[in-house]
Order: structure tokens, then C-alpha cells, then sequence
């Protein structure tokens, strides 16, 4: 019910439609429960007094009835129904806004068809419960309660014998209603299930292929797709039984007054007419009771679809900015690290106790094992991430003291995981500085060695990439995201290995660039080329989330530590190599 | 070759809505239908029932008015509420068997579609796949699967009653009293009208909402994949403004939608109101001329009430019908792509490979007319390892995926141990060769899951033996929960090289006779390569491997090396002859080799 509640402040905005709309379903119903009783009155008319113009002036009112019922109840669906539309939009832009907000925290655990299917199918949900629940609700309560009144009024024995089956009805539909709920939620859950194998075995079918496991895939797959089969059955059972159930419970009363009502008739106590307006509106009964069923449900589904909606509209960031949180001019580039220690919740710590300092235009080199919190280190400094406990200072400012847009407009990242969004390289380019003109689009290509090859393609940097574009090799995928970042003209560049996928010859010409492009800017640079560590002012070597080692690369040769270990292995490396190629030459 | 079309998009109109009878889809129902044939026998049974109870009602109405309330009979009139009870009753168990019956039928069919569906993907080669994205296929094998699933059980059965019920009720209506019926019923012929007139309508402003809302949902999906570069380049605002434009186009669209179909139920109850003044009206006059009886009215007015309700309804089936045939059409299109590549009639078991890979003048193809791979002779010998070098874009992946047979020559042949690829089963054939694929792929599950993925039957220990042997034994045993930590779409909290290492130990664990790296170890640091380099080694004892790379350090450890150029063999040698030849290979590691030189010789 809570739940519910909260949904319905989203209504808030639109209190005077709702109120308009809700006026205009009582003279819906008003009008409504007009016409039976005059037609009731008509044929009480043809078999007494046998008045033609009576007659005619039922016809008129009942038209005119029936056309103002039109009118009236045309205003108050369309009323609600803008209004739900009005409101998923305005949750829609309120989720879309807080996704993309929520810090990296959030994102690491969020599976996209998870997020997808809550602003898809759940906002549809909550929609139309909006939109036609409410209004069925109210339409069969109104109705209901007008029904009893006439009907009271008309022959109150009769009346109270009929309507005493009303309350069996509703609360069969409710108890219905509850039984349904965990079976639909079954269902929900194992149709997300199925749509995760679905699309992981097509996601990996490589992986698939090359180790020959169709038949396990298809196996997990009917198995999955068996136990839906028997959930949505199991659902069935319970409908197919309770449905035409109110269906039979509301024809009880009919039947009741056919023969206690005709009996009257023959007594005399009640008219022809008479019958005939209790048989009209029990049959206006029938179809909202039918959908009392169908709002039980539906009122089930939108509590749990609202729960999930609530869930990302409430979830916190937790990387938040203070409320006095100052702008950041143009920085120069220093950055310290104070005592960082963090980790990425259930797992251990990933950093631990992090200090150095580095001085603007310096490039920082950052070595170490899978996994020893080098890309962890670096999405700190962006406050991807908020750290557990220690500081870190940009231009001697602690980052959560400023606002986040204005730190990363300073800090630019060519990230691991290369994304690239549906739009031209132009767009992609230029997607942190939307107001860039092409000449320093261009000027950005060039540097990340990526403008021959755009000036190759047929439409140049028009050409359209992402989902329904060319399809780029990961080394050119790496050179346009080098190109949006150096686009940004960041104080603080980060290089998360992304020279990874790059041919030899590619990676020689962006190192040759990289020279260029770290003048004037503090880099830092995840890598495993000794070249570009040797030339590092700082060299951080991180191992199990501390830094090892730190330093020049002569004063870490210097010692016999794990850098020099690390140096000296990947040489071996290269030595066979290096001593084949002066042999020969 | 053979691609999906883009219909996929929801964006042009006829993938949003097909005609509503379409001839290419009909054709294939009855095999579907043959396969729920008992279940909607007994459905077809239950809306039978219902529909002939749901009539009688009314009539019996009419006895009971007309022969025994007006003659004062109170026995018979007790008969006719008997029998009027009797008529709810079996109406209950109509809709019970309908309900029921549909929904096991509907069931069954969407359960073997999918299945059958999803087996057939995964029969398809690769190109398929290249071709095609993920999300859309996915949407055809979830949404279009539901959407035909209802118009082979619902759809079906509801047109037939409603159909039923109109041809019984006039029939009925012009038996009792015909002129009064043929009075009544000149409302329907407007009706008709009015809702023709609205379909043509409705049929433009739903695509436009569909369409609307597909475009919101890509939006929606990008920025959730991309967020974290939306965040490192703070384009939240600029994104925010985007989206709220895209939602406001579909929310003007659904206000339009809106203000039709509100005008469609008033307008079904005027005329019925409509209909109802004629009788009472022109059914008046004949009672009062005494041309009929006042029980006839009421049985008019209540058969009334129920004619209107399956019209209405025949006007909703008539947009899900469109639906279901564009869906149909996507569903029997994606069971029409033939598998490129299948097992041959005469496919024999491969045999325990030794391992010699041989290309005869092999030339490849993805799309026909532009050639990757030109005139490839090239021979592995059992047990060698063999570097493949080249530039972006030489064919590298292309040439080791033809090994797998993943793809199928355009020109000459591949051969392993004397047996052409496409005469042997793709199972025996792929059982023997493991692959580590350039982009790391984790399925749901425990990193031991995944390492077993390709030899289910492995012990523990053995698991152990193959993540040391790939060098990621120690990053794992320091994770919480080990061998048990959960991984996933992103391969959770595993760095892109612990990725790859757990993918390599995958194929070390599946001890292929042939083992190709296709850039595996990409993101790997150079001290972790080092480890593995060096397993690689002892693993290479009695195996071949084809191994492709960028790294000199990996290139030069090779038996022989394979410099590709634009899809042929520029050079091939040991790194010592390459360099000697001062060629494309010398040029392309010259220049990266060199600073290490001056860095190593100072020292």
C-alpha cells in the first residue's frame, strides 16, 4: 500500500484533471443508471396506458442520455489516460536521470536487461494501473453502489436478495488476487532467467561453438523455458477455475430474480418493467465485477513493479556531492593521494593505504599484476568511486569538496572498456565537448593517430558507428576513445591500458603522439611497455592493492625489488629478441 | 549470403504491423496448431458451451415472461429459473475448459517454439551472428514468439465464437420477431463504418507509438552501457535534454493514441443505446398493436447487450492480428536462415588428432566479392608452434577461425590430419581444438564453472592444475570466495586480464590436440605473460599451437612464424630469418623493438 502511495504522488502535479476527470465519471455512471430505468419505465408504459408519445419521450431521454454518457465518459478516459501518460513519462525521466547519475557502484552489480525491463515493462505497468485501474475501480464502486440504491428503491427484499451475492464475489476476487501474486512473481522471475541464458549463449556463442556445448546450451534452455511452461500452467489452473466462477456467482442473482421477482409479478406487487430494469442492471454489473478480478491483479503487478521502479529512483549514490560543493577552475595538474584505502564492498580491500604526490606535467606509470587495483586506483581520482577512508587532493582541493562536473571536465580517461554510441565519428569524438569545431576534432584525431584511417572510410567523419554502424577493429576503437579524451584538453589524462589491442606498428605511432600529448598535462598510464615506465617521472608499482615500490626506474633498479624483478623478466623477454635482432642486423 | 532484414527496428511499418492476412505466414500455422491439436479440440469444446449457454440465457428469459409470468404459472416459471441456473452452470464450465485449454495450448506452443528457436541459433554459423545483434534476435525469440503464440490460441478461438455468437444472435433475433430484428440491426451496418473509419486511423498513430517508444528504449540501453563514459565526460545534462526529448516525442505520440481509443467505447455504447430506443420504440408499437409480446422485448434488449461485446472485441482482434502476422513473418524468417555450415550426410567422426593443420590455396569471404584471404598454402606440422603476425585487418582471426571450421572457404581447403574439415562432424572436430577468443567471454556462474565449461567431468584439483598452468591460480585463491566467486555479464569484479587468464585455463582444461590463442593475453601484465609463456612451453609439448599476437616477446618464442599481409602470406620463417629478410615483419618490429635496445644496452 505504501508503495502505491508513493506512485500516486507522482499524480500530484495533475490533481485538477484527475478531479475534472473523476466528476466526469460520476455523470458517466449517473447517466448510466438512467437508462435501464427509463427503458424499465417504456415497457411499463406499452403494457398499461399504451401511449405512443410516451414512449417516444422515453426514446428521447434515453438518447440523450446515452450521447451525454458518451461525452462524459470520452473526457474521463481520455483525461486519466493522458495523465498516466504524462506520469510514465515523468518517471521515465526521473529513472533515465538517476541512472546515469548513480556512481560505478551501482553499475558493477546492475545487469542491463535488469535496469532495461524496470523502465520498460514495470513503467508500463504502473501505467496502466494509472490509467485504467483506477478508473475501473472507481467506475465499479460508483456503479455498484448506484445499482443498490436503485435497486433498493425499485423492491428492497428483491434488491437485498440479489445483492447479498456481491460480497461473495468480491471477496472471491480478492482471495483469487492473492493466491495469483507469488505465482506471477514466479513467473516474472523465471522469464527474466530464461532471457539471461537466452542471451548469454548467443552473447558467447563463440565460446559455445568452440567448446561444442549446443546440446548442454539447448538442454539448459528447455529446461528453463519447462519450468516456465509450468508456472504460467499452474497460473491458468488457478484462472480458468475463479474467473467464469464470478462470472456464474453474478447469473445466481438473475436467476433468483426471474423466479422470485416473477412470482411477484404475478402477484402483482411488482411490475413487468420492474423485472425487466433488476435483469438490465445486473447485466451492466457483469462486466465491471468481471474486471474486479483483473484490478486485483493488475493492482499486485504494479505493487511489485512500483517496488522495482522505487528501487532506482531511491537508490543513493554513493558518490554524493556536498551541498557547498565549490566549482574547479582550469587545474594544473597536482595530485596527491593521502592515506587512500578502499574496497569495493564484499570483497576485501582492493586499495590499501594509498599515499603519493604528483606534480603537475608529470607522467605517471602504474605497474602491477592482474588485479592488484591499478584501474581501481585510477577511477578514484575521477570520484568514480568515493574512497573508504584517506584523501585525495587535486591542486592541494580534497575532490569531494568540489562538484563532480567540474572535476571531470579536468580529468579525461581513454578507458579499458572501449564504448562507442550510435552516432557518426564525429559525434563520438566530440561527445564530451558537444560545442567543438571540427578543426580541433581533427587536430584530436590526429594525435591519436586515427585520422588517416577516418579519412579513409567512405563518408569520413560522418561515417556512423556503434549498433547499427561500420564495424571498427579494436585498435581503431581504442584510437577514437584516446581522441574523445584528448578532445576534453584535460590537466589530468588517464591511459587505462588502451594500447592493448593495438598492432605493433599502431602502438609505435600513438607512443610517438603520446609524447606530444602529455606535454603540459599530468598523465597517468597503465601499461605494460618498459619504453614508456622508463621514461616515467613516477613509477608506481601496486601489488595486492599497496604500492610495492615507487619511484625513478634508475632508483627501483637500484634496489632489488619487485619492479626490478618485474623489469628484468620482461626484458628476458625481449633480450632473446633484442639480441636476435642486432644479430641480424 | 543470408541476412536478417532490418524490420528488426520497429521502425518501418510493416515490421510494427503486418496485413491481417498474410499467406506466408497462415501456410506455416497448421503445423504448429497439429501440435496442441487435442488441447484446443477441448477449448473449442469449452467456447462452444459458453457461447450456446451464454444465448440461451436471454431466451429463457423470454419462456419465462412470455408463457408463464403472463399465465401465472408458478411451477413452470420455477423450471425456467432452474434452467436459467442450469445455463450459468454449464456457462462456468465452458469458460473453465476455454480458459484452461487455451492457456496449455498457448503454453505448449510458445514452449517448442522457443526451444525450437533457440536450437536452431544454435545450429547457425558464425556470420549469422556477426551480422546480427544479439538484442534482436533475442526480441524475436521472447516478444514475437508471445505475440504468435496468441494468435494460434486466443486470437483463433475468440474470432470463431465471436463470429459464432453474431451469426447465432441475428438468426435467433430474426426467428422471433424478423422485422423487429432487421430494425435493430440497421445500426450495424454504422458501426461498421465508424470502425473502419477508425482502423485506417489507428493503424498510423500505433506504429507512431511504437515506433516512439523504440526509439526511447535505444536511447534508454546506450546510455545505461556507455554510463561510464557518459560520467568521465560529465554529458549527464546534455544526455538528460536528449532523452527528455525523445520521451516527450513518445508521450505526444501515446496522447494521440489516447485520444482514439477513448472514442472507441463510447461510440460502441451510443449505438448500442441506439439500438435499444429502436426496440422499445418500434417493439413498443407492435406490442401495442399487439404484433408481439412484451417478452420478445426484453429478450431483444438483452440480446442487444450481448451483440455488442464481440463486435467490440473483433475490433481489438483486428490490430492483434496484424501484430501477429508481422510477427509470424519475423519468427518463420529467422527458422528459414539455413545453416551455413553442416555436418555433411557423409560426416565421419574425427579421429584423436596428432595435430598437422594443412591449407590448400585456401581463399576466404565474409560477404561474397570481397576477398580476406587469398591463396593460403600453409602446413603445421603435429606438435609445432606457429606465431601469426600482421598488421589490423591481415586476416589473423579470419585464418584460425577456419580451422574450427567456424566459417567455410570460398576457395581451396583446410585439412587436420589429412581429413577436410567438412568431412568430418563439427562436434569431433571442435571436441579436439581450444580456442581463446580475443574478447573474453564469462558466463554466468563460479570462476570454476566457467574453467570447466569445456570439460564438465573435471575434478577440482584438475581445475586448479589448469588456472596455474594459465597463471590467474594465485588471484583467484586471494578473492574471498575463491574458485566460487561469482562472475558475469562484465565478468563482475575480475580485471580484464584476469578475464583472459580464466578463458585460457577454459581451453587448457579442455586439452585440445590443437590450442589457438587469438590475442588472449592482450591485457595480461608482462610479469603474469611471463608465468604463462612459460606453461605455454610445457603445454606446447605434443600439441600444436597457433598463437596470435602482438607482442614481440610472444612472436618470438614460436617454431615458426606467419606474417600475414593483406590476406596472403607476405613472409614466413623463424624470427631470426624474418629479420635477416629486412622485411614487412623487420619493419613492423623494428620500430618497437628499438628503444628497447638503446634502453638495454646502456645498462
Amino acid at each position: 500500500m505504501r508503495i502505491v502511495l508513493r506512485l500516486l504522488v507522482f499524480t500530484k502535479k495533475y490533481w485538477r484533471v484527475l478531479l475534472f476527470a473523476f466528476i466526469c465519471l460520476i455523470a458517466t455512471t449517473a447517466f448510466s443508471l438512467i437508462i435501464p430505468r427509463v427503458l424499465g419505465q417504456g415497457i411499463d408504459t406499452v403494457l398499461s396506458s399504451g401511449q405512443r408519445h410516451s414512449l417516444i419521450i422515453a426514446a428521447i431521454i434515453i438518447i440523450s442520455a446515452s450521447i451525454l454518457r458518451g461525452l462524459t465518459a470520452y473526457s474521463n478516459r481520455y483525461l486519466t489516460q493522458v495523465v498516466s501518460q504524462r506520469v510514465s513519462y515523468d518517471i521515465r525521466n526521473a529513472i533515465y536521470d538517476r541512472l546515469q547519475r548513480l556512481s560505478f557502484a551501482y553499475h558493477d552489480k546492475a545487469q542491463t536487461g535488469q535496469l532495461m525491463s524496470r523502465a520498460t515493462v514495470d513503467i508500463e505497468a504502473v501505467r496502466r494501473f494509472l490509467g485504467e485501474g483506477l478508473l475501473t475501480l472507481g467506475q465499479t464502486v460508483l456503479l455498484i453502489g448506484g445499482i443498490a440504491y436503485i435497486l433498493i428503491a425499485l423492491d428492497w427484499k428483491l434488491a437485498l436478495l440479489t445483492l447479498a451475492f456481491m460480497p461473495a464475489i468480491a471477496w472471491r476476487a480478492i482471495v483469487v488476487g492473492k493466491r495469483l501474486r507469488p505465482v506471477w512473481l514466479r513467473v516474472q522471475q523465471l522469464m527474466g532467467a530464461l532471457g539471461t541464458t537466452l542471451q548469454e549463449s548467443l552473447s558467447g556463442i563463440r565460446v559455445v561453438k568452440a567448446f561444442s556445448r549446443q546440446q548442454a546450451e539447448s538442454q539448459k534452455f528447455a529446461a528453463d523455458a519447462r519450468k516456465l511452461y509450468d508456472a504460467q500452467t499452474g497460473a491458468a489452473r488457478l484462472q480458468a477455475l475463479n474467473m467464469p466462477m464470478m462470472a456464474f456467482l453474478l447469473s445466481l442473482p438473475t436467476a433468483l430474480i426471474l423466479w422470485y421477482g416473477g412470482g411477484q409479478v404475478i402477484t402483482g406487487s411488482l411490475t413487468m418493467g420492474g423485472i425487466t430494469q433488476f435483469i438490465l442492471y445486473m447485466g451492466m454489473l457483469a462486466q465491471p465485477i468481471r474486471r474486479l478480478g483483473f484490478i486485483v491483479n493488475m493492482f499486485s503487478r504494479t505493487v511489485s513493479a512500483g517496488q522495482r521502479i522505487l528501487e532506482i529512483i531511491d537508490a543513493e549514490s554513493l558518490v554524493k556531492e556536498k551541498t557547498n560543493a565549490t566549482k574547479l577552475g582550469k587545474l594544473n595538474g597536482q595530485v596527491s593521494f593521502e592515506n587512500v584505502s578502499f574496497s569495493y564492498d564484499s570483497l576485501g580491500p582492493a586499495l590499501n593505504d594509498i599515499s603519493f604526490s604528483v606534480q603537475p606535467g608529470q607522467l605517471v606509470a602504474l605497474l602491477g599484476g592482474s588485479g592488484s587495483g591499478k584501474s581501481t586506483l585510477i577511477n578514484l581520482i575521477s570520484r568514480f568511486y568515493d574512497v573508504s577512508s584517506g584523501h585525495i587532493t587535486v591542486d592541494g582541493i580534497d575532490i569531494r569538496d568540489v562538484t563532480l562536473v567540474s572535476l571531470r571536465r579536468n580529468v579525461a580517461i581513454a578507458q579499458q572498456d572501449v564504448f562507442l554510441f550510435s552516432a557518426t565519428i564525429r559525434d563520438n569524438i566530440a561527445y564530451g565537448a558537444p560545442e567543438a569545431t571540427m578543426e580541433q576534432i581533427v587536430t584530436a584525431a590526429k594525435a591519436a593517430q586515427i585520422h588517416d584511417f577516418i579519412q579513409s572510410l567512405p563518408d569520413s567523419y560522418n561515417t556512423w558507428v556503434g549498433e547499427r554502424g561500420v564495424t571498427l577493429s579494436g585498435g581503431e576503437k581504442q584510437r577514437l576513445v584516446i581522441a574523445r579524451a584528448l578532445l576534453m584538453n584535460p590537466s589530468i589524462l588517464i591511459l587505462d591500458d588502451s594500447t592493448s589491442s593495438v598492432d605493433a606498428e599502431t602502438e609505435h605511432l600513438i607512443r610517438l603522439a603520446l609524447d606530444k600529448l602529455i606535454q603540459g598535462r599530468t598523465t597517468f598510464i597503465i601499461t605494460h611497455r618498459l619504453p614508456i615506465i622508463r621514461n616515467a617521472d613516477i613509477i608506481l608499482m601496486l601489488k595486492d592493492g599497496h604500492i610495492a615500490e615507487m619511484g625513478k626506474h634508475e632508483k627501483l633498479m637500484a634496489r632489488d625489488g619487485l619492479y626490478r624483478q618485474t623489469y628484468l623478466s620482461q626484458l628476458a623477454a625481449t633480450q632473446d629478441s633484442a639480441e636476435k635482432l642486432t644479430e641480424a642486423q | 549470403m543470408w541476412r536478417l532484414h532490418s524490420t528488426l527496428d520497429a521502425r518501418d511499418e510493416d515490421g510494427v504491423l503486418g496485413k491481417v492476412y498474410d499467406s506466408r505466414v497462415i501456410r506455416r500455422l497448421p503445423k504448429y496448431l497439429a501440435w496442441v491439436k487435442s488441447d484446443l479440440a477441448r477449448a473449442v469444446a469449452g467456447t462452444l458451451t459458453r457461447t450456446v449457454a451464454n444465448l440461451a440465457m436471454p431466451y429463457l428469459v423470454f419462456i419465462a415472461t412470455d408463457k408463464f409470468i403472463k399465465t401465472g404459472n408458478l411451477g413452470g416459471l420455477s423450471i425456467a429459473a432452474l434452467a436459467y441456473l442450469g445455463a450459468a452452470l454449464l456457462m462456468w464450465g465452458g469458460q473453465y475448459l476455454e480458459t484452461l485449454y487455451l492457456s496449455y495450448a498457448g503454453q505448449r506452443i510458445l514452449f517448442r517454439l522457443r526451444t525450437e528457436m533457440f536450437d536452431h541459433l544454435h545450429q547457425l554459423s558464425l556470420s549469422f551472428f556477426d551480422h546480427n545483434k544479439v538484442g534482436k534476435i533475442m526480441s524475436r525469440v521472447q516478444n514475437d514468439v508471445d505475440q504468435l503464440q496468441t494468435l494460434l490460441t486466443q486470437d483463433i478461438v475468440m474470432l470463431a465464437a465471436d463470429v459464432l455468437t453474431l451469426i447465432a444472435i441475428t438468426v435467433i433475433m430474426m426467428t422471433m420477431n424478423a422485422r423487429l430484428a432487421l430494425l435493430t440491426l440497421t445500426v450495424v451496418p454504422v458501426l461498421a463504418i465508424v470502425m473502419a473509419v477508425w482502423q485506417q486511423y489507428a493503424r498510423r498513430v500505433f506504429i507512431r507509438v511504437r515506433q516512439a517508444i523504440a526509439v526511447v528504449n535505444d536511447n534508454l540501453q546506450e546510455t545505461i552501457s556507455g554510463v561510464r563514459v557518459v560520467q568521465s565526460l560529465s554529458r549527464e545534462e546534455v544526455n538528460l535534454g536528449q532523452f527528455n526529448t525523445v520521451n516527450k516525442a513518445n508521450l505526444d505520440a501515446n496522447v494521440e493514441a489516447v485520444k482514439l481509443q477513448a472514442v472507441m467505447m463510447p461510440t460502441v455504447q451510443i449505438l448500442t443505446d441506439g439500438a435499444f430506443v429502436l426496440v422499445l420504440i418500434f417493439g413498443g408499437f407492435q406490442v401495442l398493436a399487439g404484433q408481439t409480446t412484451p417478452g420478445v422485448l426484453l429478450a431483444f434488449l438483452l440480446y442487444i447487450q450481448r451483440f455488442f461485446a464481440p463486435v467490440q472485441e473483433l475490433t481489438m482482434l483486428y490490430t492483434d492480428l496484424q501484430m501477429a502476422m508481422a510477427s509470424g513473418a519475423r519468427i518463420f524468417e529467422l527458422i528459414d536462415v539455413k545453416p551455413e555450415i553442416k555436418d555433411s550426410p557423409q560426416a565421419v567422426e574425427m579421429p584423436p588428432l596428432k595435430g598437422e593443420v594443412k591449407f590448400q590455396h585456401v581463399g576466404f569471404a565474409y560477404d561474397p566479392g570481397t576477398e580476406i584471404l587469398h591463396d593460403i598454402d600453409l602446413t603445421v606440422n603435429p606438435g609445432e608452434t606457429v606465431a601469426i603476425a600482421g598488421r589490423t585487418g591481415a586476416g589473423k582471426s579470419s585464418l584460425t577461425s577456419l580451422i574450427a571450421r567456424f566459417y567455410e572457404v570460398t576457395k581451396g581447403e583446410v585439412l587436420i590430419d589429412g581429413y577436410n574439415v567438412n568431412s568430418v562432424t563439427q562436434q569431433s572436430l571442435r571436441h579436439q581444438i581450444g580456442i581463446v577468443p580475443q574478447d573474453p567471454f564469462l558466463f554466468s556462474g563460479s570462476i570454476e564453472d566457467n574453467i570447466k565449461y569445456g570439460h564438465l567431468e573435471a575434478s577440482h584439483e584438475e581445475v586448479i592444475e589448469a588456472a596455474k598452468a594459465a597463471g590467474v591460480h594465485d588471484s583467484i585463491t586471494l578473492m574471498e570466495r575463491g574458485y566460487d566467486t561469482q562472475v558475469g555479464e562484465r565478468g563482475g569484479n575480475l580485471s580484464a586480464g584476469q578475464r583472459q587468464l580464466v578463458c585460457l585455463a577454459r581451453a587448457i582444461l579442455a586439452n585440445p590436440a590443437i590450442l589457438i590463442l587469438d590475442e588472449a593475453t592482450s591485457s595480461v601484465d608482462t610479469n603474469t605473460e611471463r608465468i604463462m609463456q612459460a606453461s605455454l612451453q610445457r603445454l606446447s609439448h605434443g600439441r600444436t599451437c597457433i598463437i596470435i599476437a602482438h607482442r614481440l616477446s610472444t612472436v618470438t618464442n614460436a617454431d615458426r612464424i606467419i606474417v600475414l599481409e593483406h590476406g596472403k602470406i607476405a613472409e614466413t620463417g623463424s624470427h631470426r630469418e624474418l629479420m635477416a629478410k629486412q622485411g614487412l615483419y623487420h619493419h613492423m618490429f623494428e620500430t618497437l623493438s628499438a628503444p628497447t635496445l638503446e634502453q638495454y644496452h646502456p645498462a
